[in-house]
């Protein structure tokens, strides 16, 4: 073999290898660090209470002077839940249920005593970012409740701050015990306690556990016809045209700015696979450069690699020195790539961690996959093309 | 492989004339293994077209011609590799030696495949064909008759049952010319291989049983 490769690595050009070994080493790096970055940040904008929670969006029907007047139902009908379900961009609904009796909460802080009238509402526990404590068992006379995350940060910096009232954790609120007075029909009454067992940035409501609710609702108002008034939806894609125009045909009104959020994720993913494109993109033009460098060199060493056959040598053999030659320099690409991923990843993921503490590490093996899969593809086409282009030669 | 059986071939360059007098072309022939042959030719007769046709390396001619009966336009490229490899050796006009390899290298990059000889033998052949001084001399470098001899040398570098010598001693004196001779017959009795000599004119004083004129 020594004697042949001493014979075929005549005009090998390290300036061509070269060139393509940078740009095939670029074009990789593109594609790994773009799908795992995506792997990265994705939990940040989709994980269990993440910065943008895109899948969920929560419809209410629009309150406009006239309805109020006219007193109109701003209820959902089973059609109108119906319809919904059919849209192409809806992978499930869920009814908010709302109370129907009488609620009034008090609260004792530092010897100061605070009371109100309120509400309960409840949705499916499957839509619910937080999950209900089960050691609170639903016939147990202690209700959890879940407040909007908001309500907190309004307390907090807004009522606390001005009454001079102390400042209150997530921990702390968990510890406390509110007393509950629910009035329902001909004055039937339960009195329960209640606790605070963590807050949503999703559901922007005072929320019980659904079962708890159709309890209540049964034993304190059991005549009371309910028809939900929000609606919330999970939707496989947020930036669906077909949303956006159907809330508005509709008349309905969306709640916060999920769809944006939604947008934004998507955004996210449209990025990634515009730079995996381009990376790909590259990777197949330095392919390309490699193929001409390889049909160049066998079109100049063409004589040599023809003698080699006529005196006995197969075709295979006198393939293999190329064929190993670029199956080694995609080797060598696939390496230093991984090498550099891992690299600008810690790079990176300090940078994420800083800004989302709790921000999980993403999958790896799906860039290494990617990797593999690419450099087998890239070198079963040198393998082959090479092969084909000597057997052409006699 | 016992015989090369040509049935009225013909290069298709040729297919035109119609004053064409040769005792190959047009004619049927056989070549049979143990025998010693020589194909006179003048210049432009096709002598190295005939060669080409046998090696495999060309195919553009009319006619047949047969490898124990086998049609060589079937074999396939495996097929050309076993027999260029086992059954038939060939010295080539042109030599198609690599000259950027020592005469040394040219000779071994054919013995590596065939591993037929040993090391001392290659090495008595050099000095009996008064080049062992240019062992490891780029072949680009040597005459074109030392080369010659280098080509012989790789040529008997491989089992065959037919040797096929296209010119082989065309620059060489008539005392190298002799060795040649000699080391060429000497290595296809030892096998029992048919020899197919061709000239144009100036050939080795050999026991030729029988001369074709192309």
């Amino acid at each position: 073999m020594s004697l042949v490769w001493k014979l075929l690595r005549q005009h090998v050009s390290p300036a061509q290898l070269a060139g393509f070994f940078f740009a095939n080493l670029l074009g990789m790096l593109i594609v790994l660090l773009s799908m795992q970055f995506y792997e990265d940040v994705m939990p940040a904008f989709n994980g269990e209470d993440g910065v943008m929670k895109n899948t969920y969006l929560i419809l209410s029907k629009r309150i406009a002077t006239a309805s109020t007047l006219s007193g109109e139902a701003q209820t959902f009908s089973e059609s109108d839940i119906r319809e919904l379900e059919a849209q192409s961009f809806t992978r499930r609904v869920g009814t908010f249920t709302p109370s129907q009796f009488q609620v009034y909460g008090s609260l004792s802080l530092g010897g100061v005593g605070m009371g109100s009238d309120m509400f309960f509402e409840s949705v499916p526990d499957a839509f619910v970012d937080v999950r209900w404590p089960s050691s609170l068992a639903a016939s147990s006379e202690e209700v959890p409740l879940i407040l909007p995350r908001s309500y907190l940060a309004l307390y907090n910096f807004g009522f606390a701050q001005t009454k001079n009232l102390p400042k209150l954790s997530e921990g702390l609120i968990s510890m406390m015990s509110m007393d509950f007075r629910l009035t329902g029909e001909g004055g039937a009454e339960r009195r329960l306690k209640g606790r605070i067992v963590g807050f949503s940035t999703r559901l922007n409501t005072i929320l019980v556990p659904e079962s708890f609710m159709q309890r209540m609702n049964a034993e304190l108002a059991p005549r009371a016809v309910s028809a939900p008034t929000r609606l919330i939806v999970e939707v496989g894609n947020p930036a669906d045209d077909a949303i956006a125009t159907f809330v508005q045909q509709k008349g309905y009104e969306l709640e916060d700015n999920s769809l944006e959020a939604g947008r934004a994720t998507y955004f996210l993913k449209v990025v990634a696979g515009v730079v995996m494109a381009i990376g790909l993109l590259i990777s197949a033009l330095s392919f390309y450069v490699l193929m001409l460098s390889v049909y160049l060199l066998v079109q100049k060493n063409a004589d040599k690699l023809q003698n080699l056959l006529l005196i006995g040598y197969s075709h295979a053999q006198v393939s293999l020195p190329y064929q190993l030659l670029t199956v080694g320099l995609n080797a060598l690409v696939l390496l230093l790539s991984v090498g550099l991923l891992f690299w600008l990843r810690g790079y990176y993921l300090e940078r994420l961690w800083a800004m989302f503490p709790t921000l999980s590490e993403g999958r790896v093996w799906p860039a290494l996959l990617l990797g593999g899969a690419l450099f087998l593809l890239v070198s079963l086409f040198n393998v082959l093309a090479i092969r084909r282009k000597i057997t052409n030669l006699n | 492989m016992n015989k090369i059986s040509l049935q009225a071939p013909l290069p298709q360059v040729f297919a035109q004339r119609t004053d064409l007098v040769s005792d190959v072309w047009g004619k049927d022939t056989t070549f049979e293994r143990g025998h010693l042959y020589l194909i006179e030719a003048a210049s432009g007769t096709g002598k190295s077209s005939l060669c080409s046709f046998l090696i495999g390396y060309r195919h553009d001619y009319h006619g047949q011609i047969c490898f124990d009966d086998r049609d060589v336009r079937r074999f396939g490229a495996s097929e050309w590799t076993s027999l260029r490899r086992h059954s038939l050796s060939h010295i080539f006009q042109e030599l198609r030696l690599f000259p950027e390899l020592s005469a040394w290298e040219n000779v071994q990059v054919k013995n590596q495949l065939t591993h037929h000889k040993s090391d001392a033998d290659i090495i008595a052949w050099f000095e009996r064909l008064g080049i062992a001084d240019k062992r490891d001399t780029k072949v680009g470098r040597m005459s074109f008759g030392q080369q010659q001899r280098v080509a012989l040398m790789r040529a008997l570098c491989q089992p065959f049952d037919f040797l096929l010598a296209d010119e082989p001693v065309s620059h060489l004196d008539a005392d190298n010319c002799r060795i040649v001779g000699e080391l060429m017959m000497a290595e296809a009795r030892r096998q029992g291989a048919g020899v197919i000599v061709t000239s144009i004119g100036y050939h080795m004083d050999l026991p030729y049983e029988k001369i074709y004129r192309l």
